[in-house]
This record gives C-alpha cells, sequence and structure tokens, in this order.
C-alpha cells in the first residue's frame, strides 16, 4: 500500500487562474468528469490581486476587474459541481500511455494519485526578478517583484513603501505604477529599457494622468541600500541596449518594482519531456493547445504570454473541446499537420501546428514596432492591413479552414511594410 | 562551582566552540551573537567547501594546515550526527598548462606533509570521463576525493540547536561592547542587553574579532574583509559532479566551478581587499562579477546566459595580520581566548578549532573539564516536505494539515516546514521573525522566482505566529520590514 488517496477523473486541469477555470468550466459543460487544482487558497490566480478594471471586454462583453472577472467562473464552475482542490500543489505529472496519465499532488487532505485521461495544464506563469535582469548592489527590503507588491498590497493589505522606482513600462508596470500613486506613493520613475513603452496604449495614459516620468533607453543597474533599498543608479543606453559611460544617475528611493516580464511555469511539462519553444517559454502546441504529449493539453500563460485575460480564457476552452475530442477518439484525430512558421518581424507565434479541421486564432507577437503593414501568409494568399503593429500588443488573426486547406506543409506569417 | 564561559559570535566558529564545551559538567556556556539569528556574519556567504586541506603551508600558516584537514575529518561524523546538509563530491584541480602539473605535485607533497594521503593526478582522458563539461584545454588534474560541501548556515542552525539541547544558553540580539577586565582576569562582557558575567571569554567575533580582542585591550592584529562573490543559477542547468579548481597561483585558490548541494550550478568568488572599515559591504559589484564569470569561463566554456542566474551574492573574509588563524590564550588578560582571523578554510576548520578551544582551556587556563554523563550528540534535520514520498506527507498530514500545503513553489517547501522553522527559531531564542531565518531553514524563497509567490505567504504566517502586523514582518532583521504600513497608510497620513 502506498497510503495514497487514488481518485480517477475524465480530465485534471493544473492550475485555477482564468485559464484553468475556464477550461474546467468548459470541459464540465462538455460533459467530462473534472478535477480542478491549485495551490494558492482562493481559485482566480492572478485575478484576485488585479482590482483594476480591463478584463472580460471580449469574454463577458463587459468591462470588470479581476476579483469580479474570477468570481464569474468561480461562480459558474461551483454551479456546475467542478470538483476543485485549493491550496493543491501537483508535485509530479506520469504519462504512462496515451490516455493513462497520473497526477500526484498534495493538499492540507493529504497526498493524492489521480489517474486522468487527459491534462489540462495551466500553470500561469512567474516573473522575472533583479536577479535575472542583472541588477548588481545590496539586497535589502524594498525590492519586489510587481506581481509580489501587488500580492502585498491587494490580497494582503500592506504598503510596501513611499518612494518607488518602476523597472519595466509592460502593462504589469504601468498598473503598479498607478497603484502605488493611488495610495499615495510618490513615484518616482518608470524606467523602460527599450526604445518604445512595453505596455498596451491605454495604460501607457497612466503616467500623464499621474505624472510620473517615463525613462525609455535607461536600465536601473545597481540597488544601494543595506537594510532597505536608498537609492537605484540608472544608465542610459544606445539602440543596441549597450550602456552609454558617462550617463548614469542615481535615484533616491525606498522601493523598486520590477516588471520584466513573465516566464511560462512549464516546469511539469518539461520533467515529462514535453517540447517547449524558445521565442514563448511555453510548450510548442497545435490548433485544440495539446502539447508534444498526447492528451496533454496547455492553455494561457503557460503556453505563452497574453496580455488580455479574454484570449487566455479563450484558450482554455479551446483546451477543454480538445480534452473531449481526445477522449471520444482516443487522441486527435489528424490526417496531417500542417506547421505555422515565423517570418519577417514576427517574433513568436501559436499555435504550432494547424490540423486544417477547424478555424484557428493565431496569436502572434512582432518584433519591432511598424505602422501600416500588411500580414501575409503566402503559402495561402492570405494578406491582412493593419494600421500599425507593437511588440507589446499581441496580434490575434483568424485563419478559416478552407484557407488553411490551401496549404501542404506550411504556412508562414510575415509582417511586412507596405 | 562551574567556570562560566561566554562565546562572543555565533558563526561557525562559535557555535562548534559551544557545542563541543556543552559536553562538560562543569562549564555554563554562553553563546552571545549581535545579529537576530545565527550564522548570519562571515559564515552565511561563502563557497561552502570542506576543503581538503593540501594546500596550506605548514610553516607558513601552522594553524591552518594542522585544522583543515583535522575538521575535515570531524566533518565526516558531525554533518551524520547532527543531520547537516552535504554531499561528498570530491575535488579536481585543473590543468590546463605543463606548468601546472609541477604545482599539483608540489600540493600532493604539502597534502602528504598535512595527512592527506588519498590524492592523485588524473590524466586527460579519465578527467573528461569524470567531468564532461570542462573546458578542452584541460590536460590533467589533482584529485582529492575528500572534499565535500555542506549548508554553510543550516550547519550553524544545526550546531546551535544541539548546542542548546544540550544546555548552551544564547543571547541572540545581543552585542558585546566592552570587555570586563579586572587585575588582568576578565570578569565578562558589556552588552546592549545587559553585563553578562564570564570567567572565560572567547572571541569568534568574525570578522570584529579585531575590535572585540581590542575590547580587553589586545592590539597586535588587524582583520580586514576581502570580498567574494558568485552567481548561482537555475537549477536546470547542467553544472559539474565535483568541485573544480583551476590551478592555484601564489596569490589565490582561484574560482571555483561547483553544483551546491541543492543542485544549483554556482561559480566563484573573485577576491578583492576592502579597506578595514568596510566590514559591512556585502554589494555585489559589476566588476567583481565579471571576473567571477570571466575566471569561470575558463573552466567550464558553456556557462549559461545571463538571465538564468537566479542570484549574486558577496561575503567577506576576515583577513587577519600574518594570515594564519589565531587561536590562543591572550597571557596579558586571563581568561581571554581569541578565536581571530577564521578566514577561509574556517568552515572547514570549525570543528577542529572547536577542539583546539577546549584543548586550550585544560592546557593553557588549567580548567580540569569534567565529561558529562548524558550528553546528547545528534539532532535532527527540520522536515523538509521535497525529500517525502507521498505516503509520509499523509501520516504527517494527519497530525497538522499544514504539512500538505507547499508554500514554495520553486523548492516544495510546505507550511509545516515553516512552522516548524519557527519552533526552531524559538528554542535557540530567536525573538525577531524574518523572512531569511524561515529561508535559511527551510529553503523557501530560494528557488528559480527567488521567492515572489511565497515571500508574501511566509510574511502572513510570520506575522500570526509573532502576533505582528505583517509590515513589520522583516526580511533579515530591523531596519528591513517588508512595508510601512497597512496599505491606506500613506493616503491616510498618519504614517509612523
Ligand atoms: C567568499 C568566502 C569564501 C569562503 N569559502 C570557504 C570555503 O569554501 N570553505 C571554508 O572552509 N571556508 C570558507 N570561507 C571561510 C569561512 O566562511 C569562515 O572562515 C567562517 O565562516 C568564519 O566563521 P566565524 O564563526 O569565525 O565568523 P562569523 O561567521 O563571522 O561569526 C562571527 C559572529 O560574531 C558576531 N559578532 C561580531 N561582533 C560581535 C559583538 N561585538 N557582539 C556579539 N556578536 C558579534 C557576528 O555577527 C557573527 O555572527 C570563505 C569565506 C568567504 C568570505
Amino acid at each position: 500500500m502506498s497510503g495514497l488517496h487514488i481518485i480517477q477523473y475524465d480530465v485534471v486541469v493544473i492550475g485555477g487562474g482564468p485559464a484553468g477555470m475556464a477550461a474546467a468550466v468548459k470541459a464540465k459543460e462538455l460533459g467530462l468528469n473534472v478535477l480542478l487544482l491549485d495551490d494558492n487558497e482562493y481559485l482566480g490566480g492572478i485575478l484576485p490581486q488585479c482590482i483594476h478594471p480591463g478584463f472580460g471586454i471580449h469574454y463577458f462583453k463587459e468591462e470588470l476587474t479581476g476579483p469580479e472577472f474570477a468570481y464569474r467562473l468561480t461562480k459558474r464552475a461551483l454551479e456546475l459541481g467542478v470538483d476543485y482542490y485549493t491550496a493543491a500543489r501537483v508535485l509530479e505529472i506520469k504519462n504512462y500511455s496515451d490516455i493513462e496519465k497520473v497526477v500526484i499532488f498534495s493538499s492540507p487532505k493529504g497526498a493524492f494519485e489521480v489517474w486522468t485521461k487527459t491534462i489540462i495544464y495551466a500553470a500561469g506563469a512567474r516573473e522575472r526578478h533583479a536577479f535575472e535582469i542583472g541588477i548588481v548592489g545590496d539586497r535589502g527590503a524594498g525590492i519586489y517583484t510587481a506581481g509580489e507588491a501587488q500580492t502585498l498590497m491587494d490580497i494582503y493589505g500592506i504598503m510596501p513603501g513611499r518612494e518607488i522606482v518602476i523597472v519595466g513600462s509592460g502593462d504589469v508596470g504601468l498598473i503598479m505604477a498607478r497603484r502605488f500613486a493611488l495610495e499615495g506613493a510618490n513615484v518616482k520613475a518608470v524606467i523602460e529599457l527599450m526604445p518604445y513603452p512595453g505596455g498596451l496604449a491605454r495604460n501607457i495614459m497612466i503616467l500623464k494622468d499621474f505624472d510620473i516620468p517615463l525613462y525609455l533607453s535607461h536600465k536601473v543597474v545597481e540597488v544601494k541600500g543595506k537594510n532597505r533599498v536608498e537609492r537605484v543608479k540608472v544608465i542610459k543606453v544606445d539602440e543596441n541596449l549597450n550602456e552609454i559611460p558617462g550617463t548614469e544617475f542615481w535615484i533616491e528611493c525606498d522601493t523598486v518594482v520590477i516588471s520584466a516580464g513573465l516566464i511560462p511555469s512549464v516546469k511539469l511539462l518539461t520533467n515529462i519531456g514535453a517540447e517547449i519553444d524558445p521565442a514563448t517559454g511555453g510548450p510548442i502546441v497545435n490548433d485544440l493547445f495539446e502539447t508534444t504529449i498526447p492528451g496533454i493539453f496547455a492553455a494561457g500563460n503557460t503556453v505563452l504570454i497574453n496580455d488580455l485575460v479574454d484570449y487566455v480564457a479563450e484558450q482554455g476552452e479551446l483546451a477543454a473541446y480538445g480534452a473531449k475530442l481526445f477522449i471520444e477518439n482516443g487522441g486527435i484525430p489528424t490526417k496531417h499537420w500542417i506547421k505555422l512558421r515565423k517570418g519577417e518581424n514576427v517574433r513568436l507565434l501559436i499555435p504550432h501546428y494547424l490540423s486544417g479541421e477547424r478555424d484557428v486564432f493565431i496569436y502572434a507577437r512582432v518584433k519591432r514596432p511598424m505602422e501600416n503593414v500588411e500580414v501575409r501568409f503566402p503559402e495561402i494568399g492570405k494578406r491582412l492591413r493593419l494600421p500599425i503593429v507593437k511588440p507589446a500588443e499581441m496580434l490575434r488573426l483568424k485563419l478559416r479552414k478552407e484557407d488553411i486547406a490551401k496549404a501542404k506543409d506550411e504556412i508562414t506569417m510575415e509582417v511586412v511594410p507596405l | 562551582m562551574k567556570t562560566k564561559v561566554a562565546i562572543i559570535g555565533a558563526g561557525i566558529s562559535g557555535a562548534s566552540i559551544a557545542r563541543v564545551l556543552s559536553r562538560y559538567e562543569n562549564l555554563e556556556v554562553h553563546l552571545i551573537e549581535k545579529a537576530p539569528d545565527v550564522g548570519w556574519g562571515v559564515s552565511k556567504a561563502n563557497t561552502a567547501l570542506i576543503h581538503g586541506g593540501y594546500d596550506d603551508d605548514p610553516k607558513k600558516y601552522p594553524m591552518r594546515a594542522k585544522l583543515c584537514i583535522k575538521g575535515n575529518r570531524l566533518w565526516h561524523e558531525w554533518v551524520k550526527e547532527l543531520q547537516i546538509p552535504h554531499i561528498w563530491n570530491g575535488a579536481l584541480i585543473v590543468a590546463t598548462k605543463e606548468e601546472d602539473f609541477d604545482e599539483l605535485e608540489r600540493l600532493i607533497e604539502r597534502g602528504r606533509e598535512n595527512g592527506i594521503p588519498e590524492m592523485r593526478i588524473v590524466d586527460r582522458d579519465e578527467l573528461f570521463h569524470l567531468e564532461p563539461g570542462l573546458t578542452k584545454e584541460a590536460i590533467g588534474a589533482l584529485w582529492v576525493p575528500i572534499v565535500g560541501q555542506i549548508g554553510p548556515i543550516p550547519a550553524v542552525i544545526a550546531i546551535v540547536e544541539n548546542a542548546v539541547a544540550n544546555g548552551v544558553k544564547t543571547h541572540l540580539e545581543t552585542e558585546v561592547r566592552g570587555i570586563k577586565v579586572e587585575n588582568g582576569e576578565v570578569k565578562g562582557v558589556e552588552t546592549n542587553n545587559g553585563f553578562i558575567e564570564a570567567d572565560i571569554v572567547i572571541n569568534a567575533a568574525g570578522l570584529y574579532a579585531d575590535e572585540v580582542a581590542r575590547m580587553a585591550g589586545i592590539d597586535y592584529f588587524e582583520i580586514h574583509p576581502r570580498k567574494g562573490e558568485y552567481f548561482l543559477f537555475d537549477d536546470a542547468i547542467p553544472g559539474p559532479k565535483r568541485v573544480l579548481f583551476p590551478t592555484p597561483t601564489p596569490i589565490s585558490k582561484g574560482i571555483v566551478v561547483t553544483t551546491e548541494i541543492s543542485g544549483h550550478l554556482m561559480i566563484g568568488p573573485n577576491a578583492q581587499d576592502l579597506p578595514p572599515e568596510e566590514k559591512e559591504d556585502l554589494a555585489t559589484t559589476r566588476g567583481g562579477l565579471e571576473q567571477v564569470w570571466e575566471g569561470a569561463k575558463k573552466l567550464w566554456p558553456n556557462l549559461p546566459p545571463k538571465w538564468k542566474v537566479i542570484r549574486t551574492f558577496a561575503g567577506l573574509r576576515p583577513e587577519p595580520t600574518g594570515g594564519d588563524f589565531i587561536i590562543k590564550a591572550e597571557e596579558e588578560v586571563w581568561g581571554f581566548i581569541n578565536v581571530a582571523g577564521i578566514r577561509s578554510p574556517g568552515l572547514t576548520s570549525a570543528p577542529a578549532i572547536a577542539y583546539e578551544v577546549a584543548e586550550i582551556i585544560q592546557c593553557d587556563l588549567g580548567v580540569g573539564l569534567v565529561e558529562k554523563t548524558k550528553w546528547n550528540p545528534y539532532r535532527k534535520e527540520i522536515t523538509h516536505f521535497f525529500m517525502l514520498s507521498p505516503a509520509q506527507i499523509n501520516e504527517l498530514v494527519k497530525k497538522n494539515p499544514a504539512y500538505g500545503k507547499v508554500i514554495c513553489r520553486c523548492n516544495h517547501v510546505s507550511e509545516g516546514d515553516v512552522l516548524e522553522a519557527i519552533e526552531r527559531m524559538k528554542f535557540i531564542g530567536v525573538k525577531m521573525p524574518s523572512v531569511d531565518s524561515v529561508k535559511f531553514r527551510t529553503k523557501a524563497t530560494t528557488g528559480t522566482c527567488q521567492g515572489s509567490f511565497c515571500r508574501p505567504r511566509i510574511i502572513q504566517l510570520l506575522a500570526k505566529e509573532y502576533n505582528i502586523p505583517p509590515w513589520k514582518v522583516t526580511l533579515k532583521g530591523s531596519g528591513s520590514e517588508i512595508g510601512i504600513g497597512d496599505v491606506k497608510v500613506l493616503v491616510r497620513g498618519d504614517e509612523a
């Protein structure tokens, strides 16, 4: 006897954020027997700490805050009777065969071994921290990732500091700049490495609203302050991101908030050999968000970092649909996979493989901002005009199955100036 | 009548001395530390190696040469008795030029002199069989199987827990500010928490041993800090199986490439001399880290990209005048024993230093030591969730559900581990709750994400357990509070 509690499901969803919850809800609606697991004490992933609006415009056709979005999904899951555990951490996944998988998790109720036919992995992402971006100096209190600062403030009600420097002008950094300003802190600067801001246009407005200086083409290189941050050293960079000597200056502050991007959490997937795309940091997936391991699906920020929760939830639903098809057919039925390839000015895209059996949404990011462009798929002769593309804003484009059918083995996506 | 002993400094030296002295019936041992927890001085940040004892010249540095190998042998017992995380993986001192072999031969010679017969030269073929990732320039190496690695702070914690279990009294957050000497005899130490009487005062104050000695009127040596910096990489990065050194030069043992006991590739340290007054400067520097990178690359060319770095840190070696450990009873001040200048290989030597001090107490101070009939050599390591099988988890959950709840995603630390860490902190007298105290006992916050998920959870647990508001929880003691008040404190305008 292993002393383990053994249970069985059709699908185990790992991660109770918007991707996982949407997946669990959809799977249940499709008649599958679902178990949802999350290691937080509450469902919703990071949504409960995102108390600003901007969620749900596509998915619920209404602008909601993060907690509201989470509440709606949670309510639906509870109404449908989705089984779930919170404070439950998955320790290991085993892939015995295409239709026999095991998920081992631990919770305050004990350690469980779940036998399941499919898994939807929606474990989200983690934030890059100060060490990963090469900041040197002291390691006192007052250095937080944006998400940690947000958790402290909006889950636990703690004010981290008074004088704030934000590293990174992505959406998360900008939203935290506003959050701090609203609570009366002095946001002294947002420092951005690139020559253009990283966030959505609507979030860049925050800087104007609160009179927060934005330093483009600058980076924070050093923190001083043994027990607590006292100041940070900033330096200007040239167009190749090389530092320009002599441009250093210090900003006095007691808190540094690092918002330097997210990295998909994929450890359990890589442990069992799922292939990872170096461009997204997430698993290689097909048009039902199945990874390279049959019957293991992924969705949300685990696959690629999304800007909108609506897309994340959409991916979760698609994965649930994939799980249903998989269980019914003993695999995803497809004659021939067509590879989607990155062309000119495309930094990343998913899905990596298309079956041609269904319409798909392509999610992609460009490398450089560009105006007046055409997105082209030369192999199938499809073109689409866009007034502007930016690395910060994910492109989501629909390809119809009739179009995909025109390709033989590959479809390239390129973004070229008109 | 018991002889009262005050040990200043709860680093690896002071802790080891306390443990060894706790064996004796007729000693009353007080361990005094200014930091909020034990092991936060020099012992906190170092290469964590149990060295082989082959490189110190017994003519120039007799104490180092003698105590290093003795310490190495003792650690093989201590890690078992005290359940200290360790690995005995051996070291390779790599030659890249023909001339290097001359130096390696010298090391073998010196090793024999110091009492280490177990060393040999391996040729290129064997070397690459042992470490395929080494630089292609490598042409052979010296193999030293007795080298190992431990968790230095976990070691101090384990030793202190055992010492306290055997009757040692700790005084944390207690800074020695003066030493009372009457008629050439020590009488005790003045601290911020009052006077502590003592018949014997042992100065194991690490970087501050010169200042403490001066408090007793002894000023023949000075300690200056020598900074060493490190990179630690994500645990998914493959590193060597053994500890890799370059062939040493007259000035340095060189930059080490190793996989530390938690499985992270680690490179470092460089060596930068700082002025004596900069004993608190633990900042990493770009120049220093650059040196480490370049140095490590010479041995291990396949270094990961810089964004795979999960932490950089620095340590300060206490470099004494003359270069050798200063371990002796000072004749001018009866009862005052210096354990000063404990630079590298001080971690390795610590258990041997402790026995040396016991002998000094017997022989030089003439205190006959009476062994306790019951002395407990054992200490049990804290529960580590990541080492449990699912069945063991279920056993523990029956007692306390917190053991099933993982709070650190990267390293799989459970809430139960943290609660146990808090109990142990209380047992050895830690007064101020800090995230670092939990970190060093459980490994929470030391993984890939460096704590952005679990730190807020640990803060909650500490706040609850010590009954304080969460913003008063500190990262590493007073002055490093997590926040400035509740989230509305600035808007309300009534911040403290
Ligand atoms: C970069 C580096 C690499 C190293 N690598 C290795 C290695 O691989 N192997 C090895 O064997 N050794 C190594 N060492 C050496 C080893 O770390 C030290 O020799 C050892 O940790 C010294 O321990 P200690 O107890 O003497 O000093 P500490 O750990 O500094 O302990 C002294 C304690 O005294 C306290 N204190 C000071 N003044 C007072 C006062 N007035 N009142 C109360 N308390 C006071 C301090 O707070 C401190 O906690 C290295 C050191 C460094 C810095």
